[in-house]
């Protein structure tokens, strides 16, 4: 079952891409991320786990910013991507959405064609010059995202009419549209069918080439077959973080143990 | 996972019976399915009483009783009735003599007396020498004129006024009924429809016959004109801050109950802040169907901002989540994904908004729209909405508040015509909806 590759050989000497230093998050009063401390490894797979409510995915939102659409969220701590401080003031929001692309729970696309929610991104960040380029950047994201032969001939019709597990992959072809660098993703499969949570699981194996994946995720098995790291929440605290392997097969802290063989959580 | 034992305590009696209990809660359900129906059935009783009587007080106004007559002016005559001192008498006296003729030769037995004609059909001399002084080549042709009755005759046709109670006065005396009748077998006098009740202006007091709605209605059309470019606007911008950029506390709620209390103002008080700041303060001129609209525009905002702010309110929080996710900015979230989604209820909204304030006569009384306002067609755009002119339930209510009977027959045709234009508007709210509605 963990059959992940071999962290300490694929993941090695390479490049930290983000950052993130005493982060603290608060909900109101309420402590929803405690001194967190992470170096998110560029080019792999860093999944994030841990019983519910235990702020992992509000962490992730931290990375794009997303929970500045929250009114009662703040944010304290330093994270930085490529070292620059995202939550600096001369940072925008927008731009920084667009060099780090997300993909949510729910698989949420534009109630319109297929071709537009792709060439969306594109069309926003002036990615294209011309209808010609977009045809190239639509058809680029949608071939990465493994959806292009299951959609080429019916590009307008509307992405809301697809299956489960393709409007996920829609979603994906659409993150990835804009190029972004890194790419955030909240249970992307927890709204599917083990059959397209696999062509997904795929599809994550693949983007780990070119981007930088963090994944949110319920299920360990997926944690151990997709990622390279894991980190383990517990209770708004990074209990641990490590390979992938090491924290499946040798944890060092107690409560990660117990949640990898299923005592808690 | 109960003993065997203990199962024998448990026992619930046969399914095939209904326990008492059950009994109970289904007496209770059927009781009020009753009300139910009772309470349904009694709207729908007085929907159907309030049209039937609407229908029946209103049709009157659509026809009129007119006399038909063909008559021919020779180019001497029209000479000769232009030279004289008193034109249109001189008009008149062609008119009759041609008419005398007429009656004779379709054997009218009543003798022909010029002053019941003229208690009959009014003073045809002018009506006559302004069609010809406009219509110079129809000199010498036979022309055939509908003359409308006067409102009594007319009101006698109708059975709106009963021969025992006519008593002889300057404006009718009982032997004028018998030419009347003698005309109306004759053929002369007919039912004809009374176009000039949908396109004409509101009349003095004494002419009821010649009184239309249709300078109310351009009144009334200048005014939605207002309305709708000012609070669809207004309305939508609002709700777009209040709804996705706002921050969220004290000063905001505030302004949000607030808009949620305005929609309970009552209209007349919107009238009497239009009286003080458009006509008194702001010197706006007084009945200006650009002020009324101002007014309403103040009433209809409320509406128009809580209807939108529900459709905002309602398109999925994950559609901007994905927008947002892939860079786009809250605006563009907004405009781009948002808003057409909302785009249906939003219309509907205000479509209902404009609705309510054409039918909305209170705040009119105070800006002075009421009364005898639409006696003139507006000429052209800026006269269309600064000179004084009423509007559609204004001049309903000016109707109703008359003596003569006839005003009372036309106020009812004019409830009609103004449920027509809201039955209408409603349909486009429907079409709209059916048009614009999206799944996702």
């Amino acid at each position: 079952m963990y059959d992940a590759p071999n962290p300490a050989t694929e993941v090695g000497q390479q490049d930290i891409k983000i950052t993130a230093k005493d982060v603290q998050v608060y909900y109101a009063d309420t402590h929803a991320i405690k001194n967190v401390n992470v170096d998110i490894v560029d080019r792999a797979v860093t999944a994030f786990i841990g019983p519910s409510g235990c702020g992992k995915s509000t962490f992730l939102r931290c990375i794009n910013r997303m929970n500045d659409t929250i009114d009662i969220c703040r944010v304290e701590g330093d994270i930085r991507i490529d070292g620059d401080d995202i939550y600096d003031k001369r940072v925008d929001p927008v731009q920084l959405r667009a060099k780090v692309g997300m993909v949510f729970q729910k698989p949420n696309p534009f109630p319109k064609s297929i071709y537009d929610n792709v060439a969306y991104g594109p069309r926003i960040h002036g990615l294209a010059k011309n209808k010609a380029d977009l045809d190239i950047i639509v058809e680029r994201a949608l071939r990465r995202a493994a959806i292009w032969d299951e959609v080429k001939d019916r590009l307008t019709a509307p992405g809301t009419g697809l299956s489960g597990g393709q409007q996920q992959r829609l979603c994906i072809a659409r993150a990835i549209a804009t190029e972004p660098e890194v790419l955030l993703m909240d249970e992307p499969c927890s709204a599917l069918d083990p059959i397209a949570t696999a062509q997904v699981e795929e599809l994550i194996d693949e983007l780990r080439r070119d981007y930088t994946v963090v994944i949110v995720t319920h299920s360990m098995q997926q944690a151990a077959r997709v990622s390279q790291k894991t980190a383990f929440f517990h209770l708004g605290d990074l209990v641990e973080y490590g390979d992938t392997e090491q924290i499946f097969t040798n944890p060092k802290d107690e409560r990660t143990e117990r949640y990898v063989t299923g005592r808690i959580g | 996972m109960t003993d065997a034992s203990q199962s024998g305590a448990h026992h619930r009696g046969s399914l095939l019976t209904v326990d008492a209990r059950t009994r109970k809660r289904n007496a209770a359900e059927a009781r009020f399915r009753y009300y139910g129906m009772a309470a349904i059935l009694t709207g729908v009783a007085f929907l159907v009483v309030l049209a039937v009587s609407i229908v029946r007080s209103g049709l009157p106004a659509f026809t009129t009783m007119a006399v038909e007559v063909e008559f021919t002016l020779t180019a001497e005559q029209y000479a000769d009735a232009e030279g004289q001192l008193f034109k249109t008498r001189a008009y008149e006296g062609y008119f009759n003599a041609a008419f005398e003729q007429q009656l004779q030769d379709r054997n009218v037995q009543a003798g022909f007396d010029p002053e019941a004609v003229n208690r009959i059909i009014g003073n045809t001399g002018a009506t006559l020498r302004s069609f010809f002084l406009e219509n110079e080549d129809l000199l010498g042709q036979p022309v055939t004129f509908n003359l409308p009755t006067s409102s009594r005759i007319d009101g006698y046709f109708k059975g709106r006024l009963l021969r025992e109670n006519v008593t002889d006065s300057r404006f009718l005396e009982v032997s004028d009924l018998d030419l009347a009748d003698e005309l109306a077998e004759a053929g002369i006098i007919q039912s004809k429809f009374n176009w000039t009740f949908i396109t004409g202006k509101d009349s003095g007091v004494d002419n009821p016959g010649g009184a239309g709605i249709g300078a109310s209605v351009i009144g009334s059309f200048f005014m939605m004109l207002v309305v709708l470019f000012l609070s669809l606007p207004i309305g939508v911008a609002a709700s777009i801050y209040l709804e996705e950029f706002a921050p969220k506390n004290r000063i905001t709620d505030l302004i949000e109950v607030n808009i949620s209390n305005l929609a309970a103002v009552p209209s007349i008080v919107f009238g009497i802040l239009g009286l003080a700041v458009f006509i008194q303060f702001a010197h706006l001129p007084q009945s200006a169907p650009l002020v009324g609209g101002l007014v309403l525009t103040l009433m209809t905002l409320p509406t128009i901002i809580i209807s939108t702010r529900a459709s905002l309110k309602s398109v999925p929080p994950s559609i901007r989540d994905a927008a947002l996710g892939v860079g786009a900015s809250k605006m563009q979230a907004v405009f781009h994904h948002v808003l057409p989604l909302a785009m249906p209820g939003i219309l509907t909204g205000t479509i209902i908004g404009l609705a309510q304030a054409l039918g909305e006569t209170a705040p009119l009384l105070l800006i002075g729209m009421v009364g005898f306002v639409a006696r003139e067609y507006p000429d052209g755009l800026i006269s269309g909405f600064m000179d004084p002119n009423s509007a559609m339930p204004a001049q309903i209510y000016t109707w109703a508040a008359r003596s003569d009977g006839a005003f009372y027959e036309k106020a009812w045709g004019g409830i009609i015509i103004l449920l027509v234009f809201l039955l209408a508007m409603n349909i486009i709210a429907i079409l709209l909806r059916r048009r614009f509605e999206r799944r996702w």
